[in-house]
């Protein structure tokens, strides 16, 4: 029988895994971007097993609203990259610093 | 007995999929091995009862975000060699840091206290309950206000982005809509005496 802390488990893989990608991939905005969105998925998944096991519908209302918030995140971010990418023709991170003006 | 062997077929691939997100040398290829861990974490909703979020996983994230994702990193020319330079310079600070998260984990997940008897009771739902149902039943009354306040956000994310890569481009020819409009007969006739 499959219990809550299988899955919460499966959400510890996830989360440390993210977070291993961002100091790995220091260089690479992209990747580091798509290491947040491991961690939030980690995140989410948490949420769900706890709203089935404690048979509560509101840990997937929250799901809903952090799927919401890391949506809106990556469009920003990648917006500001595509930015950065015209004016420097490089995503270097070691550049970015040279945004602040 | 089947359940069980879902379970650990999507635990272990989505996990594969978060190993290959991190050590792929292609951010390409990255980003497919994000979409298979979205498909397979979707997976794993839908043996949790919530199959509107697995499906909102696998649409909106694998269908929106990361092809958002996918059109970026094509546009954008990358030096695939000098993006993965110190590679493995910071990988004892990262690994140990993450190994001793993930200690703690599951550690705090193994420890016994989400391992009460009520919790480890529950069955799934019967064929007539509806996720979809259950859930717009709460968000609409319950967590309205944070419903609204997810849209604006979106609102602001959508005028964001656009205001950050729209440019006008000087050497490009633009109609001046007003000056069209207000043109008037004796602008643009003149009469020739032949």
């Amino acid at each position: 029988m499959i219990g809550l802390s299988d899955y919460l488990i499966v959400a510890a893989c996830l989360f440390s895994l993210g977070v291993i990608g961002l100091f790995l991939n220091r260089k690479n905005v992209i990747t580091i971007l798509m290491c947040i969105e491991l961690i939030l998925l980690a995140v989410n998944i948490n949420f769900v097993a706890f709203s089935h096991y404690l048979q509560d519908i509101s840990g997937q209302i929250f799901v809903f609203f952090v799927l919401t918030v890391a949506a809106s995140e990556v469009a920003v971010g990648l917006a500001i990259l595509v930015a950065f990418y015209r004016t420097r023709r490089s995503i270097d991170v070691e550049d970015i610093n040279s945004l602040q003006g | 007995m089947l359940e069980a062997g879902f379970f650990y077929l999507f635990a272990a691939m989505s996990v594969v999929g978060g190993m290959g997100v991190v050590l792929a040398r292609n951010t390409m290829h990255s980003v497919m091995f994000l979409i298979f861990c979205f498909f397979n974490t979707a997976g794993l909703f839908f043996l949790l009862d919530a199959e509107f979020l697995g499906i909102i996983l696998i649409l909106i994230y694998v269908g929106a975000v990361m092809v958002l994702f996918m059109f970026v990193i094509m546009m954008l020319e990358v030096n695939q060699a000098k993006i993965k330079e110190g590679f493995l310079q910071y990988l004892p600070m990262g690994g140990i840091i993450a190994i001793i998260l993930m200690i703690e984990f599951v550690a705090a997940s193994t420890s016994g206290v989400f391992h009460t008897e009520a919790i480890a009771a529950v069955g799934h739902f019967g064929r007539d309950v509806n996720n979809t149902v259950e859930i717009g039943k709460v968000l609409y009354t319950q967590y309205l206000l944070g419903f609204e306040i997810a849209a604006i956000i979106l609102l602001v994310a959508l005028v964001g982005a656009i205001v950050l890569t729209l440019r006008t481009r000087k050497d490009a020819k633009y109609q001046n809509i007003s000056k069209q409009v207000n043109v008037r007969k004796e602008d643009r006739i003149r009469k020739v005496r032949m």
